[in-house]
């Protein structure tokens, strides 16, 4: 290379941090690896919005998918609230169990929320925020993938979508319990 | 209705800023005025859109208009009224709004500046500043538009985030984008020296002004920024490393390093090209800076919300920074310099130092920031570098800067004689040295801190010599000591507000050596009416208030505190609970002094008041990096007043 087109160095010299920044993208900053995944799932027993009682010990043996959300957390919380109940329709025979878990928020919007989306499967909020604790929750929606040992497999942070929950809910279903 | 108004002013103010761009650059390359009219034109009709879309957006605030997703995210119907006008910038799209509004700003000004006195340079200025304003419009038009509808409408917003309900939320945003978008005009001049092939000193002189203001307002953004940190968040520090932080700070450190070495070219013809160089980084650093708040690709406390923002801003970097650095390497043959370093002992190779020293610092600062993605990239682990690696690397080159904030202003140029080593060093030396001396039989034990404050001592000695032996001079012309004073600071403004701006500096070193040196903290659990003692304070606690604010539920606690030296006072940390937030918030009480503040931060507690766990620090000189601002602030305006000129 002659004198002259050396000097094309100098705007080139730019490129490889622009390459960097660019792979960044494929990165989370918020994934952080939970300390929870491959750890027996904390237990916890919640009345329901319906008035039931739901306890994760009672459902030993299925795929759980605990969901915390809140009415508040637009738009992850209202962009995930459909791919949920596809998936817990669509799975729910195959001895998977959806879980809501209402989290820092207040009766009424959280009870519209779930009018709004027509969410069938059992949801609860969290009134001592006792769960979202154990569970390291550091801001909805995050969701935890539960298999039938009950260790906890797989965190998901951000809206679930119709992919990663067929994805997951497939994975844990293979297993053998 | 408003917020189709407001997107299509956002559309209109786009199409006018690409026409004005290219009006401005054919008009120029064609040398047809008429374009150039029109594109002046343009300038002032994207201000007048952008303003519009501001005055739309506060509306859409005070009407608490929920079918806009940025007010739905940003306000509820408790946010205070002040807190809704300052909403407007507190998230992503609302912030790109500002930003855009002080760039066009800017143009604004250099329209109505150079519009005359700049003919050559002018369009091409107008042309850069008005494709920056257009990839910022592009950005408010496509991945982050704040006027946004959102269906359904929510009978209530979210709230503005409770961090920003502070008064620094007003200071700090503007301060901080006057001084990122203030670099914007050097760096288009520069540009445009590269275009018109006019890369002399012309584009240095007419920006001088324009660079000290930018620096100033960076200055001031990244000092408001560390006053709101600790009185909001309640950990008792000014300044962490935090990504974001360092990503305002790294166009800072390149701007001083900017701001000192175009004296060099002004006086002595070298370093044009770096000259350049620093501009194009400062500005592609202050893009930066943006890109990773709003990028999300780095986590911290101030990123903002994800989305394809970040995209947009890597290719408008990447299109920038290859832009730049291409007519740079085009006009490589006119960037030689007329003369040589003649000796190493001269003010030009302080300032060298002084920007191979600040160049470092900034590198090392984008080192540890990119240095979790290069791990990740490379190795696949998640790191993250902290307080500790910066602190180890900066403090050095800190420390040499401040020593050659001392040598540079007073060495000669070309080639010191030891004549004018010994006249201008030997007393300020000796004062530092003994200084050293003094403090450390008081028993100041920290080195670093000795070295540093030894080194404020000499740099001020710098400064005191210089000006009390010219102040003395104008005195045997007759002239009294106030007269003298003032005489200097008028006349010389440029020499004399620098070193203002230096005192300022070493008053904020001074506070930042002793806030980290000295302060003293302590975490203890006490009983109502039980108290406890750090460092001379007798502190009790005398119990909780609950209250119920427009937007939160709050927690008061009681403090009585004492110390043999000033009267008894209250102090009332609390605890605030926003329906939208997971935690609360600690809101800090505190007592500010000259020497000490004292810091009190309400930790847990029992429902029915009996106790409360209360973290008391004792910091002490932070007071003196909010003074040394005042001064900055000073010796800024000082800088940037016109030259006085001889009555002819």
């Amino acid at each position: 290379m002659s004198a002259r087109g050396l000097r094309w160095i100098i705007p080139l010299a730019v490129v490889p941090v622009l390459i960097l920044l660019g792979y960044a993208f494929k990165l989370n900053p918020r994934e952080v690896p939970s300390p929870l995944i491959g750890k027996p799932a904390t237990k916890f027993s919640l009345k329901t919005f319906d008035g039931n009682q739901i306890s994760l010990e009672g459902l030993r043996g299925k795929v759980v998918l605990v969901n915390f959300w809140a009415s508040w957390c637009y738009p992850a919380c209202y962009e995930e609230a459909p791919a949920l109940e596809r998936g817990w329709q669509a799975f729910k025979d195959r001895g998977l169990v959806v879980i809501g878990i209402n989290i820092q928020d207040k009766d009424e919007p959280a009870r519209k929320f779930l009018t709004e989306f027509g969410h069938s499967f059992p949801n609860a909020p969290d009134p001592a925020g006792r769960v979202s604790v154990d569970y390291g929750v550091y801001g909805v929606p995050e969701t935890f993938f539960i298999d039938r040992a009950g260790n906890v497999r797989y965190k998901h942070v951000g809206a679930v979508t119709d992919a990663i929950f067929k994805e997951q809910a497939e994975r844990l279903l293979g297993e053998r319990s | 209705m408003i917020p189709e108004l407001g997107y299509a002013a956002t559309v209109a103010a786009l199409a006018l800023a690409l026409f004005g761009c290219i009006a401005a650059a054919v008009g120029a390359s064609t040398e047809r005025h008429a374009l150039v009219v029109s594109s002046e034109r343009a300038a002032i009709g994207v201000w007048l859109l952008v303003t519009a879309c501001m005055l739309l957006l506060v509306y859409a605030f005070l009407t608490f208009d929920f079918s806009v997703r940025y007010v739905a995210s940003n306000t509820n119907r408790g946010t205070p009224f002040y807190y809704r006008i300052t909403a407007l910038w507190g998230s992503l799209e609302g912030s790109i709004i500002l930003w855009t509004w002080m760039l066009s700003l800017y143009t604004l000004i250099v329209v109505g500046q150079y519009r005359r006195r700049q003919p050559k340079f002018y369009p091409w200025v107008l042309a850069v500043m008005l494709a920056v304003a257009g990839f910022f419009l592009l950005v408010m038009t496509i991945p982050a538009p704040p006027f946004d509808r959102l269906t359904p409408v929510p009978a209530d917003g979210r709230g503005l985030n409770p961090l920003l309900e502070d008064s620094g939320m007003i200071t700090h945003p503007v301060a901080l984008y006057l001084g990122f978008t203030g670099f914007t005009v050097p760096f288009a001049f520069a540009m445009a020296a590269l275009i018109i092939g006019r890369t002399g000193d012309e584009w240095i002189t007419i920006t001088r002004r324009w660079t000290i203001v930018a620096w100033y307002f960076l200055s001031l953004g990244l000092l408001i920024g560390g006053w709101w940190s600790y009185h909001v968040l309640g950990w008792g520090g000014y300044w962490a490393w935090d990504p974001v932080e360092n990503a305002a700070f790294m166009p800072w450190l390149t701007g001083t390093a900017f701001l000192h070495s175009v004296m060099i070219q002004e006086r002595r013809h070298m370093l044009k090209l770096w000259n350049l160089t620093l501009i194009i980084l400062t500005f592609g650093l202050t893009l930066f800076g943006t890109f990773l708040t709003r990028s999300g690709i780095i986590g911290s406390v101030h990123a903002f919300t994800q989305g394809s923002v970040g995209q947009f801003f890597l290719g408008f970097l990447a299109l920038g920074m290859l832009g730049a650095f291409s007519l740079l390497a085009w006009r490589l043959d006119r960037l030689r310099a007329h003369s040589e370093l003649d000796s190493v002992l001269s003010r030009e190779s302080a300032f060298l130092l002084n920007n191979l020293f600040l160049v470092a610092a900034a590198f090392t600062v984008f080192f540890g920031t990119v240095f979790p993605l290069i791990s990740e990239a490379v190795k696949g682990v998640k790191v993250s570098v902290g307080a500790p690696f910066f602190n180890l690397v900066n403090i050095p080159i800190f420390l040499s800067l401040l020593f050659l904030m001392g040598i540079g202003p007073a060495i000669a140029w070309r080639r010191a004689s030891a004549e004018n080593l010994k006249r201008n060093f030997l007393m300020p030396v000796a004062a530092g040295v003994v200084a050293a001396a003094v403090l450390r039989l008081l028993g100041v034990a920290n080195t670093v801190v000795l070295v540093c404050l030894a080194l404020v001592v000499f740099v001020t000695g710098t400064i005191v010599l210089d000006f009390y032996r010219a102040s003395r001079a104008r005195r045997r012309t007759g002239d009294s000591w106030l007269e003298a004073t003032w005489g200097l600071l008028h006349r010389q403004n440029r020499r004399y507000g620098g070193f203002v701006i230096h005192l300022g500096i070493l008053v904020i070193a001074v506070g930042v050596a002793g806030s980290q040196a000295w302060s003293v903290q302590t975490e203890t659990s006490l009983e109502r009416g039980q108290s406890m003692e750090l460092a001379g304070y007798h502190i009790r606690f005398d119990g909780l208030e609950p209250s119920d604010e427009s937007n939160h539920f709050k927690v008061t606690g009681a403090f009585t505190v004492s110390n043999g030296r000033r009267a008894s006072a209250m102090l009332y940390p609390a605890k605030k609970f926003y329906p939208q937030e997971q935690t609360p918030i600690a809101a800090v009480d505190y007592r500010l002094g000259l020497i000490e503040d004292l810091y009190l931060v309400l930790g847990d507690f029992a429902q029915d008041g009996s106790h409360a766990t209360i973290k008391v620090q004792v910091n002490r000189m932070v007071s003196w990096l909010w003074i040394g601002g005042l001064i900055l602030t000073l010796g800024a305006a000082l800088a940037i007043l016109p030259e006085w000129k001889k009555p002819a």
